[in-house]
């Protein structure tokens, strides 16, 4: 199956990790995704809180490239995804919405009909490649591994969609299907303070810190998260937590399509695992010790 | 908190009476915006959002304040600028009120008629990022932040050192912009965008005083 493929700003600089992991994934379980030619960045949240019709052009730009294609548009990022997803719903609820937009993008010579779907990998993971055919092609059962699944905010909400706005399991699903376990983690959909972390530090410090210890509390060896910003939030500053809170850190945070390409049998160097500034030494001896076994059984078959 | 002084019970000032005006008219473009009227001040909005411990207006009394006819209190409130749009208090109210698209409602009007509230820099950001949108197509976090700190105050920028450096060791720092090929297209667009926003003030209000409180509720 082939898919629009919408990498969106930060997947290109800092977390190019997901970008590489993302692909590798979808890679190896048949499914294409095509880079939309010449994307723009889709305003991100922030551009929702300055001027409205500015922000539905910029977003549907992209929407309008990716409908030439008649393929459903993927994308990895939170950000990109619920702002893609808002824009989209307004313009295809409102005639009225739709024609002032239109009337911005025939300035560059497009047009969006909205017929194009939004949808996230987890999404497409699940419901187009089916947990089934992904539990047979797992190469390295991620036994013993305890995983802490974090959604973010963003991507279940605020309208009802592929899974559950309270406690949405989909990635629960996926790791069991790989073999890992799931520690209990109440905190999966609670807010890390996104950009507040440049703005207001301090409050994004303690929703981050929060976060952290539950997982930590709960016994997991590596948070799994979905979300570029998170990722970076719950990583980049756990020194800074440390320091100001004296609470113990040191928790990995990879994303959701690293993890699972580890059990696909592919490499750190495929996922963009080096990136990341905490090694999760579990996953590491996993791969040692499996990747032995996987070697002998493939040379069977 | 001070709560601005609004006169007369049940009558709006002119100024006030343009805020909400636009006010109105942006919760109409949100998809179900009309459900504001609806509000029950339950307070779930209040208990389920993670931040509320840090604002000074609780998001029930955000509606609250709207009811009374008081929006300049409002904007002028640390709380829109502290509100993360984590969408939990819009998930959860039982009158399925667009909470968090009105905060960005109020966020618009709060830029648009630069009424802020004191020493809250989330606006610079704002600037910031509209700026390198329009330069490039896409965004270049690297740079945002550089370009945020021009504004806000240089010795922040000191502090994210440490942190810059980490990220180059491990690749992840990335200084080139990759500019969208088509951007005088995207520009126009924008150009065009910006043009369909009509800034309220242009168009001449009566002064009207206007029913408030329950009454506004019908
Ligand atoms: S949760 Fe909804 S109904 Fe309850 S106070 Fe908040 S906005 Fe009003
Ligand atoms: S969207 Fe804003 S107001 Fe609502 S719960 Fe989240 S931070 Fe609080």
């Amino acid at each position: 199956m082939n898919y629009n493929y919408y990498p969106g700003c930060s997947l290109q600089s800092a977390h190019k990790g997901y970008d590489k992991s993302c692909r590798a994934v979808f890679n190896s379980l048949g499914c294409d995704l095509i880079e939309i030619e010449d994307w723009n960045c889709c305003g991100a949240t922030i551009y929702m809180s300055i001027n409205e019709v500015t922000a539905l052009a910029v977003a549907s730009r992209n929407l309008a490239l990716a409908e030439k294609t008649k393929r459903d548009l993927v994308t990895p990022c939170s950000s990109c995804f619920t702002i893609l997803n808002k824009a989209n719903r307004f313009i295809q609820n409102s005639i009225e919405v739709r024609d002032k937009v239109n009337s911005c993008l025939a300035e560059g010579g497009l047009n969006y009909n909205g017929t194009v779907r939004v949808r996230h990998p987890l999404d497409v993971l699940i419901n187009d490649v089916g947990i089934e055919i992904i539990r047979l092609q797992i190469k390295i059962p991620l036994e013993e591994l305890k995983i802490a699944n974090y959604y973010g905010c963003q991507i279940v909400r605020p309208e009802k969609g592929f899974d559950d706005r309270e406690d949405p399991t989909t990635m629960e699903n996926l790791f069991e299907a790989a073999g890992a376990s799931n520690v209990y983690f109440p905190y999966k959909l609670r807010c890390c303070g996104g950009m507040l972390m440049t703005t207001f530090e301090e409050a994004a410090l303690k929703l981050s810190k929060e976060i952290l210890e539950c997982a930590i509390e709960n016994g997991a060896d590596c948070i799994v998260t979905t979300c570029p910003l998170c990722q970076m939030n719950l990583e980049a500053y756990q020194n800074e937590i440390h320091n100001k809170y004296k609470t113990k850190v040191g928790i990995p945070i990879l994303f959701f399509t690293q993890v699972l390409g580890a059990a696909l049998g592919l490499s750190n160097e495929e996922l963009g695992i080096d990136s990341n500034f905490y090694r999760c030494k579990k996953l590491v001896e996993i791969k040692n010790k499996k990747s032995y076994t996987a070697q002998t059984v493939h040379s069977v078959i | 908190m001070k709560i601005q002084e609004i006169n007369i019970p049940g009558k709006l000032t002119r100024k006030e009476s343009v805020l909400r005006h636009s006010f109105l008219e942006q919760v109409d473009t949100i998809p179900g915006g009309e459900k504001i009227k609806s509000c029950i001040q339950c307070g779930t909005c209040s208990g389920s959002c993670p931040l509320s411990y840090a604002m000074d207006v609780m998001p029930r009394e955000l509606i609250a304040l709207f009811r009374a006819g008081d929006i300049e209190s409002i904007l002028r409130s640390r709380t829109i600028w502290i509100c993360a749009s984590c969408y939990t208090c819009q998930t959860r109210c039982p009158s399925s009120i667009k909470v968090t698209d009105i905060i960005y409602a109020l966020k618009r009007i709060a830029m648009e008629r630069r009424i802020y509230a004191k020493k809250f820099p989330v606006h610079s950001l704002s600037d910031s990022f509209i700026k390198s949108i329009y330069r490039f197509g896409r965004l270049n976090e690297p740079r945002l932040m550089i370009l945020y700190f021009m504004r806000t105050g240089i010795l922040k920028a000191f502090s994210f050192i440490p942190l810059g450096l980490k990220m180059m060791r491990k690749g992840r720092l990335e200084l080139r912009v990759s500019k969208v090929k088509g951007i005088d297209g995207l520009r126009k667009i924008m150009k065009k965008a910006e043009k369909l926003d009509i800034p309220f003030e242009k168009e001449k209000l009566p002064f009207m005083p206007e029913a408030v409180g329950y009454k506004s509720v019908s």
